[in-house]
C-alpha cells in the first residue's frame, strides 16, 4: 500500500493513500466534528459538519468523503469553518423536539454534545417541525423520529453490517424519513446495531425507558453469556438492577452485539429465580432451607452412595455456562473430592 | 476454531456446512457479511435454507445426514480436476494415495443421488474450494449431532489438509461453540476420559502429575459421559448425580427415557438459577448466582480467555457456583480453599502449558487465545502455524452411512433440531425475557408449502409430529426454508420439546446424540388440542 505524505493543521503526517482526511486525522489525534461518519460504516456526506479547507481548493470539502493526496495542506479549524459548523447545528435543531430533560440518551448524544460544544440552543431558526405518530410493536427498539436527523448511520449498519435492509431514506425534503418499507412495523433482527451507532436519541432501546441515564450508573466491561462468540459487553446498573447493555466500539467485536446480548439481560431480575436453598419433603413438595442444612444433606449422600456402592455410582454435570474456575473446581471436586472421574458437560447437546 | 473470528474478514471462500451463523452466531455473521462486501464467496450447505444463503454464491440444499457424501465428493472434485495443494500433501500429510482411492466412487452423480444437491453445484462447490488458499470451512452441531459426527468432522479436515487450508491465515477448520464457555468447560476437563489441557486420565504420569497437585489418589478408569450417565441412571448403575447448570430434560434426547432415568436415581442435586425442569426432579436445589454476578473468564470460540466481571449482585441468598462448590467439598472432608476465582485460574493456569502466560492482569483488555505459554507470548490467533501436533495431518478414510433412523412408511418426514436467533437453548434464560417472549414465545414445526398443500394444513395450524419415542403437538409455521420431506423444530420450547421426539442413538466415539435426524410423522390435531402438550 502506498503512503502519502501531506499536513494538517501545520503537523506534517504520512498516511496509506486509501484513507480519507476524515480518517487520517483521526489516526493522528486530530478530532474534527461529525454525526453521519461511523468508524465502522462507508462514508455518507450527509450532515456537512466535517467540512475543512484544502489549500488550492476553492470551497470547503467533506473531510469524511474525501481521499488524501500527497501534498494536501488542510486546515480543520477557521473562523469561517466554525460560523458553518454552527449554522448547520442551528438548522438540525430547528427541527429537533429539544426535550434533553427527558430524553434516554441525554449524556451519550453526540448532537447534544456538539449543541453544548458551540452553544446552539435550536431556537435560532424556529419554525415548521416535522411529527411522527409513533406505533412500534416490536417489544425491543424505540423509534422516535422527530428526534432522527437523517443521518443514515442506522440505514447503513442494517446494509453493510447486519445484512437486513429493514430501513431505508424514504420521500424526499423536508418530508424524508428513515422508514420501512410500507412503513409497516420493523421487520428486522433486532439486533439494534442501528440504536448502538445512532448519534442522537431518535433509536433506543425499549427495556432502558426511565432504568437512569448516567446519574448513579456504573458501567461493567464483561462477556456476553449466550452464544460461543463471546462478545465484549458493557453492563451498565443502578441500584444492583441491569438498566441496558452496550458493546464498546473498540472491542473485538467492535460494538456489535445480537438481539439476545443486547436485549436478553431480564432473566437477572426474573422473580423466579432461586433465591433459597430447597430441600423436597417427602409429600414431593420443595422447602426452604439453610445452606449448612442442604449442604450437609448433599455431602451426606454423596458419602452414603460412594460407601455403599462405590465412587463411580456417583455422577457431575457441569455446565458450559459457568466460568473456567468453576468448571475447573467442579470436575476437581468430582475426581479428588468424590473419587470418579463421571463429570461431563453439554459440550454434546 | 483454528482461525480466529476477526480473521474472517480476509477470507475468499467461507464454506459453511451444518451451521445457522445468522441465527446461532449473529457476530460471527457480520464478520461472513463483511467479507462478502469484500468479494468472498460463501458456500452455505445445509438442509434448510438458513438466513446465510443470502449471501450465498452457492447454496447446497442436502438431505439431512449426508454429510460424508458430500464433502467426500466435493474431495474427489478436487483431486479429480488437479486443485490439490502437493506442495501441502507432500510436506504436511499422509496418506493421501490411500483416501485418493477411497473417494474415488464418490463421483458427482453418486454424490447428487445421496445428499439430493445437483451435481453441477456439487462441481461449483469443490472448485470454489479447491481452488482457493484462503478458504475457511465453518460447521455446529448440524456436522457433530449425527451418529456420525466424528467422520463428519474428520471428512471436513481432509478437505482442508486436501487444499492446505489450514495453519494459515484466513483459512482454517472453524467449529462454531454454541454456548459462552463450552470451549472453556471442554479445556477444564469436565469430560471423562481428561484432566485440564486435555491430558488423559489413563496416562499414568498424568495421574501422578495430578495427584501431586490435588494431594489425592486418583482413578485411572475414563468415567462415563452426559449420555452414558443418564442411560446408566436409567439402568441403576449410577446412583447418584451432581448436575450444576444445565437442564437435560430439555436438552437431552428423547425425554422420556432421560426424565426415566433421573427419576431412577437415589439421589439428585442440581444447581441453578431457576427452578428448570430438570431442578424439579431433584432432591436437593442450590441457588445460583448468574453470569452478570461473578467474576472468572470464559473461553470463547476462537479460543480467547476473557475476564468475566460482577455487574450487580446475586438475588437473596444465591451464591456463585465456585463458593458453592468450595463448600460442598468442605462439607464432604475434602476442603478446597480459595480466596478468589484468580486464585483458581492460578493453579489451572499452572497445570496446563497453554494457559501458563496468562494472570488476570494480563486478561485485561481484549483477552488472550490459547496457546499463551509464557508471559511474554502474545496469545495464538491461528493455530499450526508452526507445524502440526502430531507431525504429519493423516488423510482419514471415511465411508459413509445413512442415520441411525431413516424414512418409512409410516414415518415419512426427517425431523431436524436446532435454535432460533431469539431463543437460546433450553430457554431458561431468554425464556423469561419478556420482550423475546412477546416476540419468539411459540413453538413452531417449519413445513415445506408442498408438505402442507398435500397434508392440507395451513399456516398456523395445529399438528401432531410424532416419532417412536413420543409425540408433541406444534403449531405448522409453513416455509420453503425447509425442503419437502423435512421438518425443523427449534429445541428451545419445552412445551413442544423437540427432544421428546429425537432419537438418543450416539456417535461410537464421542457419544453425542443424533438430534439432527430422526424419522416422525404428522398428523393432524384435534381443533381443541390445547396448547401445553409433551409426549
Amino acid at each position: 500500500m502506498a503512503m502519502v505524505s501531506l499536513t494538517i493543521n501545520g503537523k506534517k503526517i504520512t498516511v496509506p493513500d486509501d484513507l480519507t482526511i476524515l480518517e487520517a486525522a483521526n489516526r493522528h489525534g486530530i478530532a474534527i466534528p461529525n454525526l453521519c461518519k461511523h468508524p465502522q460504516l462507508t462514508p455518507f456526506g450527509g450532515c456537512r459538519l466535517c467540512v475543512v479547507e484544502i489549500k488550492g481548493v476553492p470551497r470547503p470539502v467533506a473531510s469524511c468523503t474525501t481521499p488524501v493526496n500527497e501534498g494536501m495542506e488542510i486546515t480543520t479549524v477557521t473562523e469561517q469553518l466554525e460560523q458553518h459548523r454552527k449554522f448547520v447545528l442551528e438548522l438540525i435543531l430547528s427541527d429537533h423536539p429539544n426535550d434533553c430533560m427527558t430524553c434516554e440518551s441525554t449524556g451519550s448524544c453526540q448532537l447534544q454534545e456538539l449543541a453544548y460544544t458551540y452553544g446552539v440552543k435550536g431556537q435560532e431558526y424556529a419554525g415548521e417541525r416535522r411529527t411522527y405518530a409513533k406505533k412500534d410493536g416490536n417489544p425491543f427498539i424505540e423509534r422516535d423520529l422527530e428526534k432522527c436527523i437523517l443521518c443514515g448511520r442506522c440505514v447503513k449498519v442494517c446494509q453493510e453490517i447486519q445484512g437486513v435492509e429493514a430501513i431505508d431514506f424514504g420521500y424526499r425534503g423536508f418530508k424524508s424519513k428513515i422508514t420501512t418499507a410500507y412503513e409497516d412495523d420493523l421487520n428486522c433482527e433486532f439486533c439494534g446495531q442501528c440504536v448502538h451507532v445512532c448519534p442522537t436519541g431518535a433509536l433506543t432501546g425499549k427495556l432502558w425507558k426511565r432504568k437512569g441515564r448516567y446519574e448513579g450508573v456504573k458501567e461493567t466491561d464483561t462477556v456476553c453469556p449466550y452464544c460461543g462468540t463471546g462478545c465484549n459487553i458493557t453492563v451498565h446498573s443502578k441500584n444492583n438492577e441491569i438498566i441496558r447493555i452496550t458493546s464498546r466500539p473498540w472491542t473485538w467485536n467492535e460494538g456489535f452485539l445480537c438481539v439476545k446480548g443486547r436485549f436478553g439481560y431480564p432473566f437477572v431480575s426474573s422473580p423466579d429465580r432461586l433465591t433459597k436453598p430447597l430441600i423436597k419433603r417427602k409429600s414431593g413438595e420443595f422447602e426452604e432451607t439453610t445452606w449448612t442444612a442442604a449442604l450437609e444433606y448433599t455431602a451426606s449422600w454423596f458419602r452414603k452412595i460412594r460407601e455403599e456402592h462405590g465412587p463411580d455410582a456417583l455422577g457431575g454435570l457441569s455446565s458450559a455456562r459457568c466460568t473456567n474456575e468453576e468448571n475447573y473446581l467442579f470436575q476437581k471436586f468430582m475426581r479428588a473430592g468424590i473419587g470418579t472421574n463421571n463429570v461431563d458437560h453439554c459440550a454434546r447437546l | 476454531m483454528t482461525n480466529s473470528i476477526a480473521d474472517i474478514e480476509g477470507m475468499e471462500v467461507i464454506f459453511i456446512i451444518g451451521s445457522n451463523t445468522k441465527e446461532t452466531h449473529p457476530v460471527i455473521a457480520n464478520r461472513m457479511i463483511k467479507a462478502y462486501r469484500k468479494g468472498a464467496k460463501i458456500i452455505v450447505a445445509d438442509p434448510r435454507a438458513v438466513p446465510m444463503v443470502k449471501f450465498s454464491e452457492l447454496y447446497l440444499p442436502m438431505r439431512p445426514g449426508t454429510d460424508i457424501a458430500l464433502l467426500n465428493g466435493m474431495g474427489q472434485v478436487i483431486v479429480q480436476e488437479g486443485l490439490q495443494n502437493d506442495e501441502f500433501i507432500r510436506d504436511k500429510t499422509e496418506g493421501f494415495d490411500a483416501w485418493k482411492d477411497s473417494v474415488r466412487d464418490f463421483t458427482p452423480e453418486r454424490v447428487s443421488k445421496l445428499t439430493g444437491v445437483p451435481k453441477d453445484d456439487i462441481i461449483r462447490a469443490a472448485r470454489l474450494y479447491g481452488g482457493s488458499r484462503k478458504a475457511g470451512i465453518f460447521y455446529t452441531m448440524g456436522i457433530t449431532q449425527h451418529t456420525c459426527g466424528t467422520d463428519n468432522v474428520k471428512a471436513i479436515a481432509n478437505l482442508a489438509t486436501l487444499t492446505g487450508n489450514i495453519g494459515r491465515p484466513h483459512t482454517g477448520v472453524n467449529p462454531l461453540r454454541g454456548q459462552n464457555n463450552v470451549q472453556g468447560a471442554s479445556d477444564m476437563a469436565c469430560a471423562p476420559n481428561v484432566y485440564p489441557g486435555y491430558q488423559r486420565v489413563d496416562l499414568p504420569e498424568v495421574q501422578q502429575k495430578f495427584e501431586q497437585a490435588w494431594g489425592k489418589k486418583l482413578s485411572p478408569k475414563p468415567g462415563l459421559t452426559t449420555t452414558e450417565m443418564i442411560h446408566a441412571a436409567h439402568d441403576k448403575r449410577l446412583k447418584g448425580l451432581y448436575i450444576m447448570g444445565e437442564n437435560p430434560v430439555l436438552t437431552d434426547p428423547n425425554q422420556h427415557h432421560t426424565i426415566e432415568a433421573l427419576k431412577n436415581l437415589e439421589f439428585l442435586v442440581v444447581q441453578d438459577i431457576f427452578l428448570t425442569e430438570t431442578a424439579k426432579l431433584a432432591q436437593v436445589v442450590l441457588p445460583a448466582a448468574c453470569s452478570y454476578e461473578k467474576e472468572g473468564t470464559y473461553t470463547n470460540t476462537e479460543r480467547r480467555v476473557q475476564r468475566v466481571r460482577r455487574a450487580v449482585n446475586a438475588p437473596g441468598e444465591a451464591w456463585d457456583d465456585l463458593s458453592i462448590i468450595i463448600a460442598l467439598s468442605r462439607h464432604l472432608g475434602y476442603p478446597m480453599e480459595y480466596r478468589s476465582p484468580e486464585l483458581v485460574f492460578n493453579e489451572f493456569a499452572g497445570l496446563w502449558p497453554a494457559l501458563g502466560g496468562m494472570t488476570y492482569d494480563r486478561l485485561k483488555g481484549r483477552g488472550l487465545a490459547w496457546p499463551c505459554p509464557t508471559p511474554e507470548h502474545h496469545g495464538t490467533e491461528y493455530l499450526y502455524k508452526d507445524g502440526f501436533p502430531k507431525g504429519k495431518v493423516p488423510f482419514v478414510q471415511i465411508a459413509f452411512k445413512e442415520p441411525a433412523e431413516v424414512t418409512s412408511d409410516d414415518y415419512p418426514f426427517i425431523l431436524t433440531t436446532g435454535r432460533n436467533l431469539y431463543q437460546y437453548h433450553s430457554g431458561s434464560m431468554s425464556r423469561r425475557v419478556p420482550p423475546i417472549e412477546k416476540h419468539a414465545g411459540r413453538a413452531y414445526v417449519e413445513m415445506n408449502r408442498s408438505d402442507a398443500e398435500r397434508l392440507s394444513v395451513a399456516d398456523g395450524d395445529r399438528v401432531i409430529v410424532s416419532s417412536r419415542r413420543g409425540e408433541v403437538t406444534i403449531a405448522v409455521r409453513v416455509t420453503n426454508q425447509v425442503s419437502a420431506g423435512t421438518l425443523f423444530i427449534p429445541m428451545h420450547y419445552a412445551e413442544a420439546a423437540a427432544n421428546v421426539l429425537t432419537n438418543d442413538a450416539l456417535d461410537p466415539t464421542v457419544k453425542i446424540p443424533e438430534f439432527k435426524v430422526c424419522a416422525v410423522q404428522v398428523t393432524s390435531a384435534p381443533k381443541a388440542a390445547s396448547l401445553a402438550t409433551g409426549g
